[in-house]
């Protein structure tokens, strides 16, 4: 840590912090530089919420003020749930999300269970065929896919995105778990053997051990499906099957210069997912962290 | 795969030996030889995943291979060999816009390679370091543009540097000259915090007794950290361009939100991604073409390729990983 700071230690540390020890300049500079790309990383964000909530001539205004009783203003929401279904998209997007990562991670942790535990003739060949998929990705088959979507009747149908999606998640998925499932203790899946349960029983007191790689995969599918525009352009742009990131890109196109709208409709597009995150950062955070140990 | 290969024995003699001992429960006397026993329960887990990641990827991915060899004739398709790529590489209009493509897609990497990797790798410094206060917090912040969708930040972007509202005064996102890295950034912007994290896990998972060992030898913390934490961040700086470089090389959400599918200013924006989707679907004058979508999607391939294989042959093998 010191190593950073210490050649800047006299530069960056602003006349405040000079009245305290030397000492105390190393602990601030840390602070200051991660507070700085705090508020690049986030200042763009919170303007944009907090001028959702004002009228238009403030948006223009004083842009950085947070909305006061004077300049409140929902106008834009009120456009928005006017002009399209976004309750529709919301639940459309979680559908989608929701049964894939459940697809990813039963799926992906049976095969991985088997591919760990178990020796069998062409492993090898089995596990690179699945891995392939992980430096591959998925959009380059898209004339492919829609291909098929055609073929099997499932353009414009959630299902037809879950399965898509599925295929995406589940070679990072068995990769993963793979490594996750041979860390647990044989001795418990002998006992287990030897009381007489099934091997689908020992999957079943193996699966709740490898949780942090389960929760490491989950956040990785979650984002990119959530925040997908590709497919659900290509394979499903009817209004009944659209998600929230399609209808919100469809919306901004149609409502460029109205700003309230548009500042609604980002601040609603955005905020699941940031409250979702901010709620379970810790847990997110360590789950990427562990799985990137892996 | 090395590290797959190495750990399979172990596991073998493990499963047989307890298969056996639960063979002998189930039926003493005469338990048949248990390698000709088809194992239904390996079928029931491996089959479903296997079954959908066979049908909906790799046959789609091996059925664009095959449509790249393809050119379509009376409501049919007809076998035409390499003519396609043939095609797209000398044609006047076609061969400039995919080379433009190309080109633009490789400014759009280079600039995530060398804004993304010092500014996480200071971020993950600091966030590594001893005694910090409020790490969660940090991380949490610091991470959450990576949680929005790429739409959002797109116009929130649009929304902030455009002359209307006036923070900045020159269109960058409508100039030539600084469209495509005006977009680069702001792709950098959302996923610094993805090798923030990476950073991070390999700098706390580095043991005290190695920067001890450095500091009782007389480094100071400035040595202590290029001489001995860098080079061990070097593998995942490898990992994080070539995941970086296969999701650029694929990128199509950004560009299309904020400058539609002709990637302007008079496609100087223009990337891979675009580019196919233009080809497959059309624009204006052109007419959509799925034979020739997948022929870019297959050069698409090939660049991704290649770059993969500059990484295991250029980085990974020349630069040494350690087990900590």
């Amino acid at each position: 840590m010191n190593a950073v700071n210490t050649p800047t230690r006299g530069v960056a540390v602003g006349p405040t912090a000079r009245r305290p020890l030397r000492a105390r300049a190393g602990t601030a500079v840390p602070h200051v530089i991660l507070l700085t790309y705090v508020v690049v990383a986030c200042g763009p964000i919170a303007l944009i919420v907090m001028n959702a909530f004002k009228s238009r001539q403030a948006i223009f205004d004083e842009p950085f003020a947070i909305p006061t009783p004077d300049t409140f203003d929902v106008s834009g929401f009120q456009t928005v749930f006017e002009r399209a279904q976004f309750e529709l998209y919301f639940l459309n997007s979680f559908i989608v999300t929701v049964s894939t990562i459940f697809l990813v991670l039963l799926l992906g942790s049976m095969a991985a269970f088997a591919l760990a535990e178990y020796r069998f003739a062409g492993i090898t060949a089995l596990s690179l065929y699945m891995a392939l998929g992980i430096m591959i990705p998925i959009r380059l088959g898209t004339v492919g896919i829609l291909d098929l979507m055609v073929r099997i009747g499932l353009v414009n149908s959630l299902f037809g995105l879950v399965l898509v999606y599925t295929a995406m998640g589940l070679p990072l998925a068995v990769f993963v778990l793979t490594m996750f499932f041979k860390q647990v203790p044989g001795d418990l899946k002998d006992a287990a053997r030897i009381d007489g349960a099934s091997e689908y029983r020992v999957y079943r007191i193996a699966a709740p051990l490898v949780r942090p790689g389960l929760a490491a995969i989950g956040v990785y599918t979650m984002l990119p499906i959530w925040n997908d525009l590709w497919f659900p352009l290509i394979l499903t742009p009817g209004e009944s099957a659209r998600t929230v990131t399609l209808g919100a890109q469809l919306f901004l196109g149609q409502f460029v210069t109205d700003w309230n709208a548009v500042l609604a409709v980002l601040t609603l597009a955005a905020l699941p997912m940031m409250a979702l995150f901010i709620i379970f950062s810790r847990q997110f955070i360590r789950g990427l962290t562990s799985g990137a140990i892996k | 795969m090395s590290r797959l290969r190495d750990s399979v024995p172990p596991d073998e003699v493990g499963t047989t030996t307890v298969a056996t001992g639960a063979d002998a429960v189930a039926t003493p006397p005469a338990a048949p030889p248990r390698r000709r026993r088809f194992r239904t329960h390996l079928l029931v887990f491996i089959a479903p995943a296997a079954a959908i990641y066979t049908v909906f990827m790799v046959y789609p991915l091996l059925d664009s291979l095959r449509l790249s060899m393809f050119a379509p004739s009376d409501g049919g398709q007809v076998f035409v060999g390499f003519d396609n790529f043939v095609h797209l590489l000398t044609d006047d209009l076609l061969a400039s816009a995919f080379w433009n493509a190309v080109w633009n897609n490789l400014v759009f990497f280079a600039v995530h390679f060398f804004v993304q990797n010092p500014i996480g790798l200071l971020l993950a410094a600091l966030l590594a370091g001893p005694a910090l206060k409020g790490r969660a917090t940090y991380q949490a912040l610091l991470f959450i543009p990576t949680t929005l969708s790429v739409v959002i930040v797109g116009f929130i972007w649009q929304l902030i540097i455009s002359p209307i509202w006036g923070f900045v005064d020159t269109p960058l996102l409508g100039q030539s000259s600084t469209a495509l890295v005006t977009l680069a950034l702001m792709s950098v912007w959302q996923y610094i915090g993805i090798p923030m994290i990476l950073f991070y896990a390999v700098l706390i998972s580095i043991p005290d007794e190695l920067t001890e060992a450095a500091r009782v030898d007389g480094a100071g913390g400035w040595s202590t950290f290029w001489r001995v934490k860098f080079p061990l961040l070097l593998p995942t700086v490898g990992v994080v361009s070539v995941v970086t470089y296969v999701a650029n090389m694929n990128a199509f959400d950004l560009i299309y939100t904020v400058k539609g599918a002709l990637a302007g200013p008079d496609f100087a924006s223009d990337i891979m991604g675009t580019f196919f989707f233009r080809t497959f679907f059309g624009f204006q004058l052109q007419e959509g073409s799925s034979t020739m979508g997948a022929t870019v999607a297959t050069m698409m391939f090939l660049l991704i390729l290649a770059g993969v294989l500059l990484y295991f042959y250029g980085w990974q093998r020349r630069v040494e990983s350690y087990q900590l």
